[in-house]
């Protein structure tokens, strides 16, 4: 998904990883891969164009035994499970394509070989109330983690699960070869869940920024925390940066009646009307006296004349007509209108 | 063997002097514009988008950023296995060494550079114009004539001929004579620098006239292959073109790209203009901000006024700042309240808080009257400007500078501070 304008969530993992000075990295693939592949269609961004390592991508295969879609986490790393064997490296970080954060792996590392983990949950406290759509962990006083409750109806702990973890490559393996024996296929629940009292589960803090946008409230404020300051410095000004896939954009244009306040505007818009409190995306084109408030206008959206758009987010590549009226009431409002693209 | 139809030679090696501490410590063509690109971005992306995957940069003058944007071609797609982009130097020879003394002389230190990959063609552009042009159109009709050198040209208003090479041709666009910026000019087609040898035509003239003291394309080669018979023709070309090579016209030119319907238009999808981008990230308007009719690059912050500007990559705007019809370039920081008009402001320039720049009544340069007029203030890069100064209209600013140089806290209108920098 794009996020912040310019990026995609996956570049702040991507971004970590290369950082981290990881050098091979696999990205295992299967919803609506087509904007995903497209966007890791060149290693060079995130500087994993190496001759040892790489970027590797796996979308589901069929083989001879197996003719499955990715049937969920840990069978989509047993899909993948030869790669895994012919690497060399002793250890692997999994982390997930939707976390927006910054963290050096190698810190995780240490701590992980400190305590002498089988595996390490890097876990943060929840900002929200909202604590049912992650995993819940509680950790005694070791940061052994005790209990592990995915995505509970209720729950008194607030720590949450980042959906990142470290552990020994030949640990991996042999815990995934049972999962699959087993008929079992996610991560979390047959393999963290299950091992928790036999295995050394261990969880690493982190207090910096963390967010998932795996919901379309989460995601929108993941998107508006990016107006504030502290946020666009901590991500944007300090090192280490986050890398993206470079689009050849020219500057944004803003044409007479331009209002803009508040906002995030990425390269190759044009902009005719108000922009308030809002981000615009790559190339969007807002028409003439149109009026945009509080929304997320995601790339190369086109705008008519005299449209009204707040509380909205606008799906990519969409044609919005001229006088269009959109309000998310109470909540946040998704637009999707397929009209024919208007061509500039 | 390796063969390539058309390769391409860029003569990139230029001062630029007319650019004044624009060009102090970069060659003109790594001069920044329209924000985010940098002058030779045009006919680097040209070339690509014309289907001309082998060119070479011939560069001399402070070389350094021009080498380290261009690396080896990835935003052009010029990586190539055979082909892509090649930097060429001036190097040191077994029985004589020389710098690239013209034009042609430095195509002509090249020739073995040119000779691994078998062309028929050579093009020859130069690293200072802004426009959009395919080559291919271009070879196709020098092909259709059967011509041995195409030169491209543009009809200009006629008083202005007289500043140009300009060509005189039959009714067939057969080139029947040529005069080199004439005191009375007998038609308006302008030569734009950017020719079609036919390769055995230039490469004999090369070598015919190797000893030629500065040999240069326009005063020697063309005369030459005129001389023995050749045949020249004349490619019009219609389209926006722009010598950026005086502050007048740079500053002119990155105006016109703010126009509503500029005539030069970056959002073209089929003629993309590729650069190397190093800033990714999104720009941001503050609440207390306006933004007019100006042009602004990824990673800006504006926090005060902009009207009628281009704003480059990483650049900062600080509070109660008001910028008019400025250029301003890559990572330089406004400070607060500063007011600025009509000035041209360099990459990595840092401007202190209340100065104003661009003030007071018009009056000629004390340095170079004729380089720093147009009533542009003009601040070279990696300059600094102490908080509350003055500077009038016509001057230059370059290196650190400190209140002790401005006497009364001002710089008046046609002043200069040239510093060593650093």
């Amino acid at each position: 998904m794009p996020v912040a304008g310019s990026y995609r969530s996956i570049d702040f993992a991507l971004s970590n990883m290369s950082n981290s000075h990881i050098q091979k990295v696999a990205v295992l693939t299967q919803y609506n891969a087509r904007s995903l592949n497209e966007h890791l269609s060149s290693s060079k961004w995130w500087d994993f164009g190496r001759k040892q390592g790489g970027l590797f991508v796996f979308n589901p295969t069929q083989t001879r035994e197996n003719n499955y879609w990715y049937r969920g986490t840990a069978d989509a790393i047993y899909q993948n499970l030869d790669f895994l064997k012919q690497s060399h490296e002793p250890y692997v970080v999994i982390a997930s394509g939707d976390g927006i954060y910054k963290l050096d792996y190698n810190k995780v590392l240490e701590y992980h070989i400190a305590k002498r983990a089988d595996v390490t949950v890097v876990c943060t406290d929840a900002k929200e109330e909202d604590v049912t759509r992650f995993g819940v962990l509680r950790m005694n006083e070791d940061y052994r983690i005790e209990e592990f409750e995915e995505k509970p109806m209720a729950s008194t702990a607030n720590t949450i699960s980042t959906g990142i973890y470290v552990i020994r490559r030949r640990q991996l393996i042999e815990m995934i070869e049972r999962c699959a024996q087993e008929d079992r296929y996610d991560f979390v629940k047959d393999i963290l869940i299950r091992y928790k009292n036999l295995k050394r589960i261990y969880g690493y803090k982190i207090d910096t920024y963390w967010s998932n946008i795996s919901t379309v409230e989460s995601y929108y404020k993941t998107n508006m925390d990016f107006l504030k300051s502290e946020v666009r410095d901590y991500f944007f000004k300090q090192y280490p940066e986050v890398y993206s896939k470079i689009d050849d954009n020219p500057p944004a244009k803003y044409n007479p009646g331009s209002q803009v306040k508040n906002s995030l505007i990425s390269s190759g818009c044009i902009i005719n009307g108000q922009v308030e409190n809002s981000i615009l995306f790559k190339k969007v084109y807002v028409g003439n006296n149109c009026v945009i408030k509080n929304s997320i206008i995601l790339n190369e959206v086109y705008l008519g004349d005299n449209t009204h758009i707040e509380n909205c987010i606008v799906e990519s590549r969409d044609t919005i007509r001229a006088n269009s009226y959109y309000c998310g009431e109470d909540g946040i409002k998704v637009v999707v209108e397929k009209n024919e693209r208007y061509a500039i | 063997m390796i063969k390539k139809e058309m390769i391409a030679m860029l003569l990139a090696g230029g001062q630029g002097s007319r650019l004044g501490v624009l060009t102090e410590k970069v060659a003109k063509p790594a001069v920044s514009f329209g924000g985010k690109y940098r002058i030779i971005d045009f006919p680097l992306s040209n070339c690509i988008n014309s289907g001309v995957d082998t060119v070479g940069v011939l560069t001399q003058y402070q070389p350094l950023r021009l080498n380290t944007h261009i690396g080896i071609g990835i935003p052009w797609d010029l990586d190539r296995n055979v082909g892509g982009v090649t930097i060429l130097s001036p190097y040191e020879k077994s029985e004589s060494s020389e710098w690239y003394t013209g034009t042609a002389n430095a195509i002509y230190q090249n020739l073995a550079y040119m000779e691994t990959y078998n062309p028929e063609y050579v093009l020859i552009l130069s690293g200072d114009h802004i426009y959009k042009m395919d080559y291919e159109v271009m070879l196709d009709y020098h092909k259709a004539n059967k011509a041995d050198v195409t030169i491209a040209c543009m009809p200009v208003p006629m008083e202005e001929a007289s500043r140009f090479g300009i060509m005189i041709t039959d009714g067939s666009g057969k080139i029947t004579e040529f005069e080199e910026k004439p005191e009375h000019p007998r038609s308006n087609l302008a030569s734009m620098g950017i020719y079609i040898f036919s390769w055995p035509v230039l490469r004999e003239a090369l070598i015919k006239l190797k000893d030629q003291p500065g040999c240069d394309f326009g005063k020697h080669i063309l005369p030459y292959c005129r001389d023995n018979e050749k045949r020249l023709f004349a490619y019009e070309f219609n389209g926006y073109w722009k010598d950026v090579g005086t502050l007048g016209s740079y500053w002119e030119a990155n105006m016109e790209l703010i126009d509503i319907i500029p005539e030069f238009n970056l959002y073209e999808e089929f003629w993309k203009i590729y650069t190397k981008g190093d800033v990714i990230r999104p720009q941001y308007i503050s609440s207390d901000a306006v933004v007019e009719r100006s042009l602004i690059s990824e990673g800006a912050e504006i926090y005060g006024e902009v009207y009628n500007s281009v704003i480059g990559a990483d650049v900062t705007i600080q509070e109660g700042a008001v910028i008019r019809d400025s250029i301003i370039m890559k990572h330089t920081v406004i400070g607060k309240n500063a007011v600025i008009d009509k000035a041209i402001i360099a990459e990595h320039v840092q401007v202190g808080d209340n100065v104003q720049i661009g003030v007071g009544e018009e009056a000629p340069n004390v340095l170079k009257p004729a380089v720093y007029s147009f009533g542009i203030a003009t601040i070279g890069e990696r300059a600094v400007i102490p908080d509350g100064v003055k500077i009038g209209k016509n001057t230059a600013i370059s290196g650190e500078t400190t209140l002790e140089d401005y006497p009364n806290g001002e710089l008046v209108s046609g002043g200069a501070i040239v510093k060593d920098g650093e």
